[in-house]
C-alpha cells in the first residue's frame, strides 16, 4: 500500500456497488448523509454477473418490500425489463411472485445514473483495503492508494469479490466475477478486527451466441399478456411493452453420460473447491449425481439483453473444463452447434458468519460497521438489495442517534431473511424461499405497500404523499369489506336464478355479499350484477378486498400465530446481561447465547441448541433482572 | 400482559382417595364455571366469594345449560364426578392469578377426565413447573425459590424424557414418527413446487394428497379414539392368561401375584369366571385377567365362557397362553390357538416337571399353521416355580423393545400427547376442507405444517431445518 496524504471526511463509506451497495448508499444519501460508494470498477455498478432476472418465487416479494420501504430495485427493473411473468398464479395469493428478465446492461446503466444523480452521494473507483477503528468504533477506511476516508459508519457489500477465485475445470483464475479485479486485502484487515470469516462458493452457467442456437427445437416461453410492475410507484401502463422470449429445452441421457464420465475433472468432485455451495442452485454435475434417476433436466435459454447476442443457459451451471462443457452443452436439443461466448465457472469468495451481526446488520463487536449481501453469506440480487437497504437505513439512523430499524418475521420477508441470517446456523449461501416464511399468508407481494409504507415513511425514505395514499387505500379496503359484510342478500327469485346461472348452489336462508364472495366459484367481480350499491374502486383496492374476504379464516388463524410470536419478540434481552450468572442454563445453551447475543427472547428461542426449558429459565431470570433494575 | 389459562393435575398421578385439578389464569373461574353445577343445576362459581369451597358436580354439559342432578343419579351419564371446588381470586392465590382447585375422587382416569374437560372448556395443559413459574413472574415468590423450580423444570423434562423414551420407543413414537415423515414429505413437495414452479409441477397433486389426508385423518382418529376408550380403569398392559382347565393358569397368577410385586387392586370380575389382578413388574404395570378354562364344548353355558374369553383376548395387548405340555394338544388348545391368532403371545409350555409330550417344535409348527406368528415360547413349571423369571424377562423385553405397550392408556395417562394429537387431527380436518373447497396448494401446506409441528411436540422435535433439508434432499431444485 502506498502513502498519500489525502484525507477525506464523510459520514458513510459503502464498500462495493453491487445490489446491496447501491441500496445502502442510496438510503444513506437520501437520509441526508454524506456518502461515498467504492467500487473496483465504475463499469460494474449494479452488475448482474449470474442470472439475467430479478424476482422469482419469494424473491419477488423481497423486491416489492424493498420498493415499499423506499428502495430502488423495483423502480429500476420496471424500466429495464424485457419480459415479465407472475409465477404461481394458479396457486394462492401468498405465493404469487413476480419475475422479470432484465436487460443486464440497461439495468446496470440506469442504476449507475440514479447513483450519479443522487445528492450527497459520491462514486469512487478504488479498492478499500483497511478498516480504521478506535475502541471498537469505526473511524474510517483506507484505500489501496493510501487515501483515508474518515467516516462514522462503514457498510461492507463486497459480494463475491473478497479473495475471489474462479474455477473452470483445471483452469483457475484469481479474479472476481466476469474477470473483474478481486479484492485481496480487506479480508486480512477484517480478521485483525476479530471478525470470523468463512468461504462460500457459487457458480454460473455458460453464455451462448444466440446465432449458434436452433430455437426451432425448443419451446418458446412468453411473458404475461398483462404485465404487473414491481414498484408501487410505477404506472402499470408504462410496463406494457413488447417482450422478448425465453426458450425451454432439456438435457438427456447423453448429456448425463458425458458429465458422469468427466466428474474426476470437476474441481468440486476432485476436491479443489474448498467453499460450500448452495444446494438450491446445484450445478448440472450435482443434479446428475444427486438425482441420478431423473432422465432429463430443464434448461431455459434466456436473453442477457436486447442489444447483445449472449444467451444465458439457466439450469446448467458448471465448473467442468471447457472441452467437457462444450461437449455437454452440444448434446442438448437446439444447442448442437452452440458457440460459447463465456464459459461456465464456479467462484469462491470470503464472507462472514452473519451471526456476528445484530438484526440491524451492525457488527456486534464493532460499532458503526455494517454489512449486507453475499458478504453476509446470502445469495441472490434481491436478498443482497434487501439487506443493503436495511443496513443503509440503520447506519444512517445510528449516526443520527435514532432508534434502530428492525423488521420482524411477521412483518416482511426482509425480516425473515435477516432474522434467519443473524440467528440460524447456515453452512451454505442463504437463499430466500417461501417455505422459510412462517406467516406468508400475511406477507403477500400484493400487500407489501400496506405492510411497509409506514415503516419506510418513518425511516424517512417514503414521502408523506405516498404514505398518505396508502392510508387512504387501507381505509377504502376496510370500508368496502365492512359494506360487503353488512349487505344482506335475500333468497329472492332473481338471486337464486343468478346463483344457479353462475354454477353456485342456491340460498337456503338470507346471507350477505361477503359470504358469497367466499364461495370458490364466485368473486367480487361476478357479484357486481347483484351488488347494486357498489362504487367504482381502484383495482388494487378490489384485489385486497377480495383476498381479505376469501381467505379470512386462514388469515385470522395466521394472525393468532403472529400474536403468539410477537409476545416473545417483545421480551427484550438487555445487552449487558451476563449469561454466566444464570446458573441453571445448560452449558450448550449458555455458550450459544453468549456468542449470538440475541436481542429478544423470541430470537433466543430460534437459536439451535437453545431448548424450550432454557427459554423458561431465561424468562424467569429476566423477570427478576428487570425487577432489580427498577428498584 | 394477557396470559392464557393453564390446568394440571396437582396431586400424584396414582390411584388415591382424592385428587386435585388446579386451573390458573384469567379465565380460570369462567372455565370451571362452565363445567361445575350445583345439585339443582345452577352455575354459581362466578358469583361465589373468594376462598370458599363449594359442593357440586363436574358435568360434561355440551349443548345443555342446565343439568339437574338428583339423588338417584338422573343424568348420570352427564355427571363426571361429585366434587368440592375452591375458588381463589386474584391476587390472593399461589400464582396470584384467579385460581380454581377441583377436589375430585382419586384415580388417574377420573382426574384425566376432569382435566380433559377443563381443556375442552378453554384451558391449556400446564408445562412442568408452570404454576410456580407464574407465581414467580407475578412476584409471588423470590428467585431462590424460583431457581428451585427451574431445577424441577429441568429434572422433570429429564424425567419425562427418561420415562417416556422407553414407551415412546414403542408403538406411539413409531406411529408419530411415521406420520411426521409422511407429512413432511408432502409439505416439502408442495414447498419445492412453490419455490421452483418451473421445474416442479403440482398438477393432479390434489387427488393424491386427498388420499393421503384421509389416511392420516383416520390414523389420528384411531389414536384419539383409543384414548377416549375408558375400558381400562387403570393404566397398564392388558394381559390375558388363557389355557384349558388345569393347564396351570391359576398357579401362574398366584406366583405372579404372590411374590408381593405390589398388588394395587384386587377387583373381582363381573362374572365368576374372570379374575383381574394388577401387578407391577420391573416398573411395568400389568393388568392380568385370568379367564376360566376354555374347553371345546357344545354346552351352552360353557360356550358363553368361551365367548367371554374370546372377548378379553381380543382386547388384550398381550396373551399368555398356558399349555399343559404333559398332554397332547387337543381341540381346546386348537380352539385357543385360533382365537389368539394375530395377537402378541407368550406360550408357556407348563409342567416341565412331568414328561414332555408337547415340544417347542410341535407347538410352533401348529401355531404357524394357524397363522399365529409373533410368539415366544417359554418352558415353565408353575408347580416348581421354574421359568417364571424367563416369563418376566420376556414381558419386560417385549415392552422395552416396543413390541407391546401401555395399551391405549399411553394417551389417557398423557393428556399432553392427547392434546397434541387432537391439534394435529384438527389441522388435518382443515386440510381436508381446503381440499374440498379446491383451495390452492399453498393453503394445504399451512395446516399440514401445523399438524406436523403438533405431532413434533410429542416426541420433542421442532420444525427447525427439517423442511429445508427435506426439500433439498428429495426434490431437484432448478436454477
Amino acid at each position: 500500500m502506498f502513502g498519500t496524504n489525502i484525507k477525506e471526511e464523510v459520514d458513510v463509506c459503502v464498500v462495493g456497488a453491487g445490489h446491496a451497495g447501491c441500496e445502502a448508499a442510496l438510503a444513506c444519501a437520501r437520509l441526508g448523509l454524506n456518502t461515498v460508494i467504492f467500487t473496483v470498477s465504475v463499469d460494474s455498478i449494479a452488475l448482474m454477473p449470474c442470472n439475467p432476472n430479478i424476482g422469482g418465487s419469494s424473491k419477488g416479494h423481497l423486491v416489492r418490500e424493498i420498493d415499499a420501504l423506499g428502495g430502488e430495485m423495483g423502480k429500476n427493473i420496471d424500466k429495464t425489463f424485457i419480459q415479465s411473468k407472475m409465477l404461481n398464479v394458479s396457486k394462492g395469493p401468498a405465493v404469487h411472485s413476480l419475475r422479470a428478465q432484465a436487460d443486464k446492461a440497461e439495468y446496470s446503466r440506469l442504476m449507475r445514473k440514479v447513483l450519479e444523480n443522487q445528492d450527497h452521494l459520491t462514486i469512487k473507483q478504488a479498492e478499500v483495503c483497511e478498516l480504521l477503528t478506535e475502541d471498537n468504533h469505526i473511524v474510517g477506511v483506507k484505500t489501496f492508494t493510501g487515501t483515508i476516508y474518515e467516516c462514522k459508519a462503514v457498510i461492507l457489500c463486497t459480494g463475491t469479490y473478497l479473495k475471489a477465485r474462479c474455477l473452470c475445470g483445471e483452469s483457475i483464475t484469481y479474479t472476481g466475477p466476469n474477470g473483474l479485479q478481486s479484492a485481496n486485502h480487506l479480508t486480512d484487515s477484517l480478521k485483525k478486527l476479530g471478525i470470523e470469516m468463512r468461504r462460500f462458493k457459487t457458480g454460473t452457467p455458460a453464455r451462448m451466441d444466440k446465432r449458434s442456437l436452433d430455437f426451432s427445437k425448443m419451446e418458446e416461453q412468453f411473458g404475461d399478456e398483462r404485465v404487473v410492475p414491481f414498484s408501487f410507484s410505477t404506472d402499470p401502463e408504462d410496463v406494457q411493452i413488447d417482450q422478448a422470449s425465453c426458450w425451454l429445452t432439456y438435457t438427456n441421457e447423453n448429456t448425463h453420460e458425458i458429465i458422469r464420465g468427466n466428474l474426476d475433472r470437476s474441481p468440486i468432485y476432485a476436491g479443489i473447491i474448498e467453499g460450500t455451495g448452495p444446494r438450491y442452485c446445484p450445478s448440472i454435475e450435482d443434479k446428475v449425481v444427486k438425482f441420478a434417476d431423473k432422465e432429463r433436466h430443464q434448461v431455459f435459454i434466456e436473453p442477457e439483453g436486447l442489444h447483445t447476442n449472449e444467451m444465458y443457459v439457466a439450469g446448467m451451471s458448471s465448473s467442468l473444463p471447457e472441452d467437457v462443457q462444450l461437449a455437454m452443452y452440444r448434446t442438448v436439443p437446439g444447442m448442437e452447434n452452440c458457440k460459447i461466448v463465456r464459459n461456465a465457472y464456479a467462484i469462491e469468495y470470503d464472507c462472514i458468519n452473519p451471526r456476528q451481526l445484530f438484526p440491524t446488520l451492525e457488527f456486534k463487536n464493532i460499532r458503526g460497521l455494517f454489512s449486507a449481501g453475499q458478504f453476509n453469506g446470502s445469495s441472490g440480487y434481491e436478498e443482497a438489495a434487501a439487506q443493503g437497504l436495511i443496513a443503509g437505513i440503520n447506519a444512517a439512523l445510528s449516526i443520527q442517534n435514532k432508534e434502530p430499524f428492525v423488521i420482524d418475521r411477521s412483518e416482511a420477508y426482509v425480516g425473515v431473511l435477516i432474522d434467519d441470517l443473524v440467528t440460524k446456523e447456515s453452512f451454505e449461501p442463504y437463499r430466500m424461499m417461501t417455505s422459510r416464511a412462517e406467516y406468508r399468508l400475511i406477507l403477500r407481494q400484493d400487500n407489501a405497500d400496506l405492510r411497509l409504507r409506514e415503516k419506510g415513511y418513518k425511516a424517512g425514505l417514503v414521502s408523506e404523499e405516498v404514505y398518505k395514499s396508502v392510508l387512504d387505500k387501507r381505509e377504502m379496503i376496510d370500508k368496502e369489506v365492512y359494506r360487503l359484510k353488512n349487505t344482506s342478500i335475500g333468497a329472492s327469485k332473481n338471486i337464486q336464478e343468478f346463483l344457479s346461472l353462475k354454477g353456485s348452489s342456491i340460498l337456503k336462508t338470507g346471507t350477505n355479499l361477503s359470504e358469497l364472495i367466499c364461495r370458490p366459484e364466485l368473486s367480487y367481480e361476478i357479484l357486481s350484477e347483484i351488488d347494486v350499491n357498489r362504487q367504482l374502486l381502484p383495482a388494487d383496492v378490489i384485489e385486497q378486498v377480495e383476498i381479505e374476504i376469501k381467505y379470512e379464516g386462514y388469515i385470522s388463524r395466521q394472525m393468532r400465530q403472529v400474536e403468539q410470536f410477537k409476545k416473545m419478540e417483545k421480551k427484550k434481552i438487555p445487552s449487558d446481561l451476563d449469561y454466566n450468572d444464570i446458573k441453571s442454563l445448560r452449558l450448550e445453551a449458555r455458550q450459544k447465547l453468549i456468542s449470538y447475543k440475541p436481542v429478544s427472547v423470541g430470537q433466543a428461542s430460534r437459536i439451535s441448541g437453545v431448548s424450550p426449558a432454557d427459554i423458561s429459565v431465561l424468562l424467569v431470570y429476566l423477570e427478576q433482572f428487570n425487577k432489580n433494575n427498577k428498584c | 400482559m394477557k396470559t392464557d389459562t393453564i390446568a394440571a393435575i396437582a396431586t400424584a398421578m396414582a390411584d388415591s382417595g382424592i385428587g386435585i385439578i388446579r386451573i390458573s389464569g384469567e379465565e380460570a373461574i369462567e372455565i370451571a364455571d362452565r363445567m361445575f353445577r350445583t345439585r339443582s343445576g345452577r352455575r354459581i362459581l362466578r358469583e361465589v366469594t373468594s376462598h370458599t369451597i363449594n359442593y357440586g358436580y363436574i358435568v360434561d354439559n355440551f349443548g345443555e345449560e342446565k343439568i339437574v342432578v338428583d339423588e338417584v343419579g338422573l343424568n348420570a351419564n352427564r355427571v363426571v364426578d361429585e366434587v368440592m371446588v375452591s375458588v381463589m381470586k386474584s391476587p390472593c392465590s399461589y400464582t396470584t392469578e384467579d385460581t380454581v382447585e377441583i377436589n375430585c375422587h382419586g384415580g388417574v382416569l377420573m382426574m384425566n377426565r376432569i382435566l380433559e374437560l377443563a381443556v375442552k372448556n378453554g384451558a391449556r395443559i400446564a408445562e412442568p413447573g408452570e404454576f410456580t413459574k407464574r407465581a414467580f413472574l407475578n412476584g409471588r415468590i423470590d428467585l431462590s425459590r424460583a431457581e428451585a423450580v427451574i431445577d424441577i423444570i429441568h429434572s422433570k423434562n429429564q424425567f419425562a424424557l427418561e420415562s417416556s423414551v422407553s414407551q415412546l420407543k414403542g408403538s406411539v413414537s413409531e406411529a408419530v414418527q411415521k406420520l411426521r415423515q409422511e407429512l413432511i414429505y408432502e409439505i416439502a413437495f408442495i414447498e419445492s413446487a412453490l419455490d421452483d414452479p418451473e421445474h416442479i409441477s403440482l398438477e393432479g397433486y390434489g387427488e393424491k394428497l386427498s388420499e393421503k389426508t384421509e389416511n392420516i385423518i383416520s390414523r389420528l382418529k384411531k389414536l384419539l379414539d383409543s384414548s377416549d376408550n375408558g375400558k381400562m380403569l387403570k393404566e397398564g398392559i392388558s394381559t390375558v392368561i388363557v389355557g384349558k382347565p388345569n393347564a396351570g393358569k391359576s398357579s401362574l397368577l398366584n406366583i405372579l401375584v404372590g411374590e408381593e410385586k405390589a398388588i394395587v387392586t384386587d377387583i373381582a370380575g363381573t362374572t365368576r369366571d374372570v379374575l383381574e389382578e394388577s401387578i407391577r413388574l420391573h416398573g411395568i404395570s400389568l393388568n392380568i385377567i385370568d379367564t376360566a378354562g376354555i374347553r371345546y364344548t357344545e354346552d351352552v353355558v360353557e360356550k358363553i365362557g368361551v365367548e367371554r374369553a374370546r372377548k378379553y383376548a381380543s382386547l388384550a395387548d398381550l396373551i399368555v397362553f398356558v399349555v399343559d405340555a404333559s398332554l397332547p394338544l387337543d381341540e381346546s388348545d386348537y380352539d385357543i390357538i385360533r382365537m389368539i391368532s394375530g395377537k402378541k403371545v407368550i406360550v408357556l409350555l407348563n409342567k416341565t416337571d412331568l414328561d414332555e409330550v408337547v415340544t417347542e417344535s410341535i407347538l410352533t409348527d401348529e401355531m404357524n399353521a394357524m397363522d399365529a406368528s409373533h410368539i415366544r415360547v417359554i418352558k415353565t413349571s408353575t408347580k416348581e416355580n421354574v421359568g417364571i423369571d424367563l416369563l418376566e424377562q420376556a414381558i419386560k423385553d417385549m415392552f422395552f423393545q416396543g413390541e407391546i405397550s401401555f395399551n391405549d392408556e399411553v394417551f389417557i395417562t398423557n393428556m399432553r400427547h392427547k392434546e397434541a394429537i387432537m391439534n394435529a387431527y384438527e389441522s388435518m380436518l382443515q386440510v381436508r376442507s381446503s381440499l374440498e373447497n379446491d383451495m390452492p396448494e399453498d393453503f394445504y401446506s399451512i395446516d399440514l405444517m401445523s399438524s406436523y409441528s403438533s405431532l413434533g411436540t410429542i416426541i420433542g422435535e421442532e420444525v427447525g431445518e427439517d423442511l429445508v433439508n427435506e426439500i433439498f434432499s428429495k426434490f431437484c431444485m432448478g436454477k
